[in-house]
């Protein structure tokens, strides 16, 4: 049904596949998510549409090994059907729904944090494709977690490269890399689009405002069935709670509780981390978590 | 036999069903069955049947039964209801036929909930064929949402000759009856799958993984050909009390904690989605939700608290339900409301600070108005809190579909006795109109939806 037609190891950790199915290809705008289910028994994996090919009825995902279920995942190969696939989710970019006199008055900075450029690539391909200008910052920890470096560069106008241990591109984090673009190129933006894990736009966001730059933040918090009815992604912006499934994923990042929602996303760590263990150790595993007794 | 006296029913015995989750309630045999059915006067104006949501021929189902007619019996109950042995467990019968049962007056009524429920499990049991489906009429309805209104709906259709398509937004068919209502209350192979394999049988086709809305909107439907659309997309988002530490770890939602341990089967090993039960959870509200909440953390090991602000008698559960629940040991804290939730450094419940109430004048819904008792704010030491105080609609289909209006609720506004809704050829029922409401009145809306829905397309 959901089968897998193409499999691509981007880094050690990060795999991108193009999955068949052509109901969300068809209908899936850039800022969407998609919920994938590995097996029968599996959990519902929340995770933003990197690419569409309506033609082909595909939908491109990027994913990052953490657990146990995403272990799996890249297991998995070409040719292989997933139980389930289930999309799209969540409300499109903003920048799609802005008329053509707002986005031309927009100077977009596109910020994409390791996976998060998997999000970010479809946002600024829409905005290539309709004609709009736009720059991109792409950070992460190290060379190799950089990912979709020749996609994003083909659909920006400047693309910047960082790491934070300044094994590949400019030495510092995605804050220091926009200051330098800012104070020593000479650029400006008033609209940026930040994607990446939470504690980097946590402080990317704190920055934008001082910078008085409009940002917005894609969320990825916990979530069960992502159609609005289990509340488990509930996020505090402004001071109200959200739900990223339906309200979301897409937030103004200056009104986000970031500390609360890292709290959250930590909820399940301990059940997790012995699935995980559990995953990698197979029939091996006895009891190493210090917590399942080996069962 | 006293005919005042019901035929007792056997339960697994509450020190055992405390921890596992097999059927609380055993159901009767032949013999009880027929027994039981022995006490009903059969009146001549049965007003079991006016208290009836899909008004079941109740006397003349049982009549069969009195005659050991099980398939006679179950092809009446099947000329009204798709789904008797979801109905014989979990409608609040006490307050619908057997609420009205004349024989409640002076003595106990019939206990027709657990007479459905037989005649539904012999039947799925011995392979009964129910119903008739009329030949292929070569018209299209769509409907969304695989609970108990599309179900019916869509079984009620089927019988008639339409080619009817479920859209379901979750990947298995059954909606509340699979990720809500636990296992214990409803098992889910032996009776959820089979009732909808039956719908199936009837030539009912499922599209699970299909989000109306999202993956397809409702104009595209009728592009595609679709005659009539009906929607029943239940309920959605959980609500919250809006008080302080709401977002703390170990604070769900009813609808969280059920989906994880019932649809997800979290608390299984073999199974991949991860579920935490605290060692002391207290679950705030009093409705058949919180009582499944309740019931099904005590069986993972919890020591389980009912929170609720009202008193016992103003629990808006089901008789049964708080009975099954004091049996197991539930602890129920009622005139008591939360005002606070207590959180370690690290953002987990350490415990649920509280006021205690008292019942003051009736309000606008006729019930006593609780109200704060002063000075005598409380501590409930606990490690998980979950909110089950109902929900509000789901967006999903009314912000994506033009000319469907919602009430100041977020309900899609239809008319009572057909469903019909703002727009032409769409009806609705269950939840999605109703906001939180019973298995069995989402099963008569879609019921009445399917009647109007062959009025107006065999009309043409």
């Amino acid at each position: 049904m959901y089968r897998i037609i193409k499999k691509r190891q981007l880094t050690d950790v990060i795999y991108l596949m193009d999955i068949e199915a052509p109901l969300v290809a068809k209908s899936g705008l850039p800022g969407q998510f998609v919920i994938t289910i590995n097996t029968e028994k599996g959990e519902r994996i929340p995770l933003t549409i990197c690419d569409l090919d309506k033609e082909k009825g595909t939908v491109t995902i990027v994913f990052q090994t953490v657990g146990a279920s995403t272990l799996e995942l890249a297991a998995m190969n070409e040719g292989d059907e997933l139980f389930g696939f289930v999309g799209p989710l969540g409300k499109a970019s903003d920048l799609i729904e802005m008329s053509d006199a707002e986005l031309k008055e927009k100077k977009v900075i596109f910020i994409a944090g390791g996976v998060g450029s998997a999000p970010v690539y479809p946002q600024a391909k829409w905005m290539h494709e309709h004609g709009y200008k736009c720059d991109v910052i792409l950070g992460a920890r190290s060379k190799n977690i950089i990912i979709l470096e020749d996609e994003l560069r083909k659909v920006c106008d400047n693309l910047y490269v960082c790491t934070d241990d300044g094994s590949y591109g400019f030495k510092g984090n995605v804050c220091d890399m926009l200051k330098e673009v800012i104070n020593k190129e000479g650029k400006s933006y008033n609209h940026c689009v930040c994607i990446g894990p939470m504690i980097m736009m946590k402080f990317a966001c704190l920055l934008t405002k001082q910078l008085g730059i409009k940002t917005i933040v894609s969320l990825n918090p916990i979530m069960v069935d992502g159609t609005g009815m289990c509340g488990a992604c509930r996020v505090l912006v402004d001071g109200k709670v959200k739900f990223a499934c339906v309200d979301g994923p897409e937030f103004d990042g200056h009104l986000v509780d970031f500390d609360g929602a890292m709290k959250r996303q930590r909820i399940y760590a301990t059940e997790e981390g012995r699935a995980k263990l559990r995953f990698e150790e197979g029939a091996t595993h006895h009891g190493g978590c210090g917590h399942c007794g080996g069962k | 036999m006293d005919r005042m006296k019901r035929t007792p029913i056997r339960e697994q015995d509450p020190k055992v069903r405390a921890t596992n989750f097999d059927e609380v309630c055993l159901g009767y045999n032949e013999e009880e069955a027929v027994q039981e059915a022995q006490r009903c006067l059969t009146c001549k104006n049965p007003q079991c049947v006016k208290g009836c949501p899909v008004n079941i021929n109740i006397p003349a189902f049982i009549a069969q039964l009195k005659e050991k007619n099980f398939e006679g019996a179950a092809k009446e109950i099947a000329k009204y209801s798709a789904l008797p042995a979801v109905c014989g467990r979990v409608c609040p019968q006490e307050t619908q036929c057997e609420g009205k049962c004349v024989l409640g007056i002076k003595g106990e009524p019939v206990s027709i909930g657990k007479l459905e429920r037989f005649t539904a499990d012999w039947s799925n049991e011995n392979n009964i064929k129910l119903a008739e489906v009329e030949p292929a009429n070569g018209k299209k309805v769509a409907v969304i949402g695989a609970g108990p209104a599309g179900l019916t709906c869509a079984g009620d259709l089927a019988k008639k000759g339409y080619a009817v398509t479920i859209f379901e937004a979750l990947h298995k068919a059954g909606g509340v009856l699979v990720y809500g209502i636990p296992e214990f209350r409803l098992p889910k192979d032996k009776v959820v799958a089979k009732e909808v394999e039956n719908i199936k049988k009837l030539g009912v086709k499922i599209e699970t993984n299909v989000i109306i809305g999202k993956t397809i909107t409702i104009d595209e439907l009728f592009e595609e050909g679709y005659d009539a659309i009906f929607i029943g997309s239940g309920a959605g988002l959980p609500k919250f009390m809006n008080i302080p530490g709401e977002t703390a770890n170990g604070v769900l939602s009813a609808n969280e904690f059920l989906t994880r341990v019932n649809l997800m089967k979290g608390f299984k090993e073999e199974y991949d989605t991860p579920i935490h039960v605290g060692k002391k959870v207290v679950v705030v509200g009093g409705g058949n939700v919180a009582m499944d909440a309740v019931r099904t953390s005590l069986r993972l090991g919890a020591e389980a608290t009912i929170v609720y602000r009202r008193g016992m008698e103003e629990l808006p559960a089901r008789a049964e339900e708080i009975h099954h629940a004091k049996e197991e040991g539930v602890i129920f804290n009622t005139l008591t409301n939360p005002t606070e939730i207590l959180v370690d450094d690290q953002g987990n419940v350490t415990g649920i600070k509280c006021v205690k109430m008292e019942l003051g004048e009736p309000d606008a819904s006729g019930r006593r108005k609780p109200v704060v008792v002063p000075n005598s704010e409380f501590v409930i030491d606990c490690d998980m809190v979950i909110m089950s105080l109902g929900t509000s609609p789901n967006p999903l289909i009314s912000s994506s579909t033009k000319g469907l209006e919602t009430n100041a609720h977020g309900c899609l506004i239809a008319q009572d006795e057909t469903g019909l809704t703002t727009r032409e050829n769409v009806y609705a029922g269950g939840d999605a109109v109703t906001g939180a409401a019973t298995v069995i009145l989402a099963m008569g809306a879609g019921k009445h939806a399917a009647a109007a829905i062959d009025a107006k397309l065999s009309n043409k």
